[in-house]
């Protein structure tokens, strides 16, 4: 047989080929980004739309964050209100109308000035019913607004916006509401260019193509300069926005990654300066290889199954509270997830927004049997066997078995699993047809009512069939209470009382990882993940190596 | 030849009508609906956003609303993206899955068809073994890992390439490397065989006999038999090359319209899923359909059991 060439000089050809092109010096875009202070950044799925109004993903505020500005800003760090569009306002002192005075150098992108007017008229077009503005009811705090929404009044005139005049803005609640300046931070709030909507359509109906290159007006800190669907997203420095002294970035490259261990790679080889996310099966390298990259981040979210409390068996108190009270938490969270996630003993996050949750559930496996005795099965003798849902995951199934191993292991429970693809799981969920489901809740902003709301008996998100007058009414109570320390006991006898008749299982509050460049400055951890852009600039680190 | 196209053609149509009756309704018994999300829109926005897409029609008027505005060649809106229509979308996306398949079957071909020639004329020697060794590690080895594999060598370590995008030249190296190899490798062993099968006829041996020489033999007397199975399983390679890139366009981050294809399944985005369908299901009656003809204008024998 003629011979071959031999393998180990085919290796050598190519380590030479590799040799050559390590030496070769390629300046990578993470670099050339530095040099011309360009963030190119992951930003995970696509955003659906780049109207403020229409958009509905919480990752949607990535981009629109850069392109637009609401009355009130965030903070870089903590994310308090600061002044945006409006440079100062004040509040009545019965807490029920802010006033806003707007700046004189806030401009759209095309010159125009940014008017009381503009957001009274965008406000209108999230109201207009036909438009079907997923977060409308936002903003049904306002006086009126829930009303015209749902063609109750026919006039705009009675819901509680008012232009005292172009640079001075009106707004009346409903009822007090202490979070109402971070509520104003969502981008639902945000006002469009409606002479610009209507060039392009119709500002009443869905279909307006206006959000694209070269005809989106904004009032943000960048404009829209190129979007590629599903490519490549590029901003770049407005000249027309009234704090650009401060913006330090040129531009600003947004790339959709569908697949988180793609966006990795992208980062590895130097193409972005930070991803969305990181694969967790990463994370042990990074912290080895390279901590100083590896970015752990608090996040306001909740890991957390729901109960069908309609169900037989589980339609009992001490049930469901055995049930909690039998998870080992620290271990899901040490052991499975091993991201710093926090085990979760209440619903709402710590801190959210100040408010502290009460001291709530603690891992008590002997309590859980005494609970499970009480209710009339001990040591689970009688008892049905449970189905626990989920949406198929490596993550949610691991975290699944292990409560299904300690509720056997603890309480002598059989538990069925099963996992379904994602809106299958939702559409399970709409018609009550699971025991145990495996459910998160991501806060839209920081306030413990972005938590706890939920829970009321006439939330659309509630879908336990649990209803409680008396957590109802706490709840009442403390929507009409402005001092918050009342408001905030108000709320913990609230949450409390979620927590003792346990129509859901807390088990963690979720981090946010991912990989960051040490060039990006000014990157702060922020519970809702929000970084505004013109506090965000690159510096090459130090003398390497 | 004609009736032969007429019919394949008027079958396809029919085809094609079927399929889209199937996913149009198969669509709507599936649990979950695009407006189905982890945080629910309060029941009136529900009503808004069905009323604005037609949803709060009965289905059959839905369904001859759709093939009206089909006939008119208008997909529909999308239901995820609120201001693109399914048309803006496929214009977008179809191109680049065409580049990206168009590519890597050249790809495929062009390192296929040599090795396969080659292997038949040297069978039995180092090049034969070599290529069916290869041949069988691309067959075997999946796409999603020689992907990352090579954006590991190529991209990170040697800092050739990017490791994602779809932008410059270089950006189409990998994946279409890739995909290539992976077709490349079938499209190898067909061809080994074709021209194996050739090879050993007569009129071959009657060639060789006369003085022909070995190119002579091979280009001239061999191929044209010996490609007739690579012909044949290009309609279906195509066709798999375009609706099967979901994988290399997820891993390379390409805005292909295999990821939207399945994507669009798993946000119920109604409209679009009707749209890649259509689109996929009429690509491939169209590929078949050449594959056919091309089959018959080579081997006679088939235009006239057909």
């Amino acid at each position: 047989m003629p011979a071959a060439p031999s393998v180990p000089r085919v290796v050598a050809v190519l380590c030479l080929f590799a040799l050559l092109a390590g030496c070769g010096v390629r300046e990578t875009q993470v670099e050339r980004g530095i040099r011309d202070q360009v963030l190119h950044r992951g930003m995970g799925p696509e955003v659906a739309d780049l109207d403020p109004h229409l958009a509905t993903a919480a990752s949607d505020h990535t981009v629109l964050s850069a392109l637009f500005e609401g009355l009130v800003a965030e903070d870089p760090k903590t994310l308090a209100p600061a002044p945006g569009v409006a440079e100062r306002w004040t509040v009545s002192a019965d807490h029920l109308i802010y006033t806003f005075h707007l700046r004189d150098n806030a401009r759209w992108s095309n010159g125009d000035l940014v008017s009381a007017r503009d957001f009274i008229e965008s406000w209108k077009r999230v109201l207009t019913p036909t438009l079907a503005a997923d977060n409308a009811n936002l903003l049904y705090v306002v006086r009126g607004a829930e009303a015209y929404h749902k063609g109750h009044t026919p006039s705009f005139l009675e819901v509680g916006f008012n232009a005292l005049d172009d640079r001075t803005l009106q707004i009346t609640l409903e009822r007090p509401t202490p979070y109402f300046l971070s509520l104003l931070q969502h981008w639902v709030w945000w006002p469009v260019h409606l002479p610009t909507l209507r060039q392009h359509g119709s500002i009443e109906v869905r279909g307006n193509p206006w959000a694209r290159p070269g005809t989106l007006v904004g009032n943000g800190p960048f404009v829209l300069a190129e979007w590629r669907v599903g490519q490549r997203m590029i901003v770049k420095k407005s000249p027309t926005y009234w704090d650009a002294a401060t913006v330090r970035l040129n531009a600003i490259h947004f790339y959709p990654m569908e697949d988180i261990n793609a966006e990795e790679r992208a980062f590895r080889s130097g193409q972005l300066h930070l991803t969305e996310s990181l694969p967790v099966s990463k994370i042990d390298a990074y912290r080895t290889a390279s901590p100083e990259m590896l970015r752990i981040d608090p996040y306001l979210a909740t890991y957390f199954y729901r109960i069908n409390v309609t169900r037989p068996f589980l339609n009992l108190t001490k049930v469901r509270q055995a049930l909690s009270l039998a998870i080992d938490r620290r271990a899901i969270v040490d052991r499975i997830l091993r991201a710093g996630q926090r085990v979760a003993t209440a619903f709402t996050p710590p801190d959210t927004g100040g408010y502290m949750p009460p001291e709530g559930i603690v891992y008590d496996p002997a309590a859980a049997r005494a609970l499970l005795a009480e209710a009339g099965y001990p040591g689970g003798q009688g008892a049905p066997s449970l189905d626990l849902l989920f949406n198929t995951s490596e993550n949610h199934r691991a975290i699944a078995e292990a409560i299904q191993e300690m509720w056997r292991r603890e309480l002598g429970l059989e538990v069925r699993l099963s996992n379904m693809e994602g809106k299958s799981v939702l559409d399970a969920r709409r018609t009550g047809s699971y025991e145990i489901l495996r459910s998160a809740w991501i806060g839209d902003y920081a306030d413990p009512m972005s938590f706890l709301g939920i829970w009321r008996s006439d939330s659309g998100n509630n879908y336990t069939g649990w209803s409680n007058a008396t957590y109802d009414q706490l709840l009442h109570q403390a929507a009409r209470t402005a001092q918050s320390k009342e408001r905030h006991a108000l709320l913990q006898k609230a949450e409390s009382l979620l927590l003792a008749e346990a129509p859901l299982i807390p088990i963690y509050t979720y981090t946010h990882v991912f990989v960051l460049h040490p060039s990006v400055r000014g990157w702060y951890p922020t519970l809702l993940d929000h970084h505004p852009y013109k506090h965000v600039w690159l510096e090459a680190p130090g003398p390497a190596r | 030849m004609l009736r032969f196209f007429a019919s394949r053609l008027l079958q396809s149509l029919l085809a094609l009508l079927v399929i889209i009756t199937a996913t149009f309704f198969m669509l709507r018994f599936v649990p979950g609906g695009p407006f189905t999300a982890e945080k629910a829109v309060t029941p009136e926005i529900l009503r808004n956003l069905e009323a604005h897409y037609g949803l709060d029609k009965p289905l059959w008027h839905q369904y001859f609303d759709y093939l009206g505005s089909l006939a008119k060649g208008d997909f529909g809106p999308s239901f995820k993206y609120p201001n693109r229509t399914v048309n803006e979308i496929l214009g977008d996306k179809l191109p680049v899955s065409i580049e990206l398949g168009a590519l890597s079957l050249l790809v495929a071909l062009l390192i296929g068809l040599p090795l396969g020639i080659l292997a038949a004329v040297r069978r039995n020697t180092w090049v034969d073994y070599w290529g069916s060794t290869l041949g069988m590690m691309g067959i075997s080895i999946p796409t999603f890992v020689v992907g990352p594999l090579l954006v590991l060598a190529f991209a990170i370590h040697a800092g050739w390439f990017n490791a994602s995008g779809w932008y410059t030249i270089s950006d189409r190296v990998l994946p279409c490397l890739v995909l290539g190899i992976a077709y490349a490798a079938p499209i190898g062993r067909l061809t080994r065989g074709g021209m194996l099968e050739v090879l050993n006829q007569d009129f071959i041996r009657t060639a060789r006999a006369k003085g022909a020489t070995e190119l002579r033999v091979v280009f001239k007397h061999s191929l044209r038999g010996g490609l007739l199975p690579v012909v044949s399983f290009l309609g279906p390679a195509i066709a798999g090359i375009l609706t099967g890139s979901f994988v290399i366009e997820t891993i390379f981050q390409i805005p292909g319209l295999g990821r939207e294809f399945v994507n669009s399944a798993f946000n119920r985005d109604y409209t679009l899923v009707l749209g890649t369908v259509i689109l996929y299901a009429g690509l491939i009656m169209a590929l078949n359909l050449a594959a056919d003809l091309a089959q018959a204008w080579m081997n006679p024998k088939v235009r006239l059991e057909g």
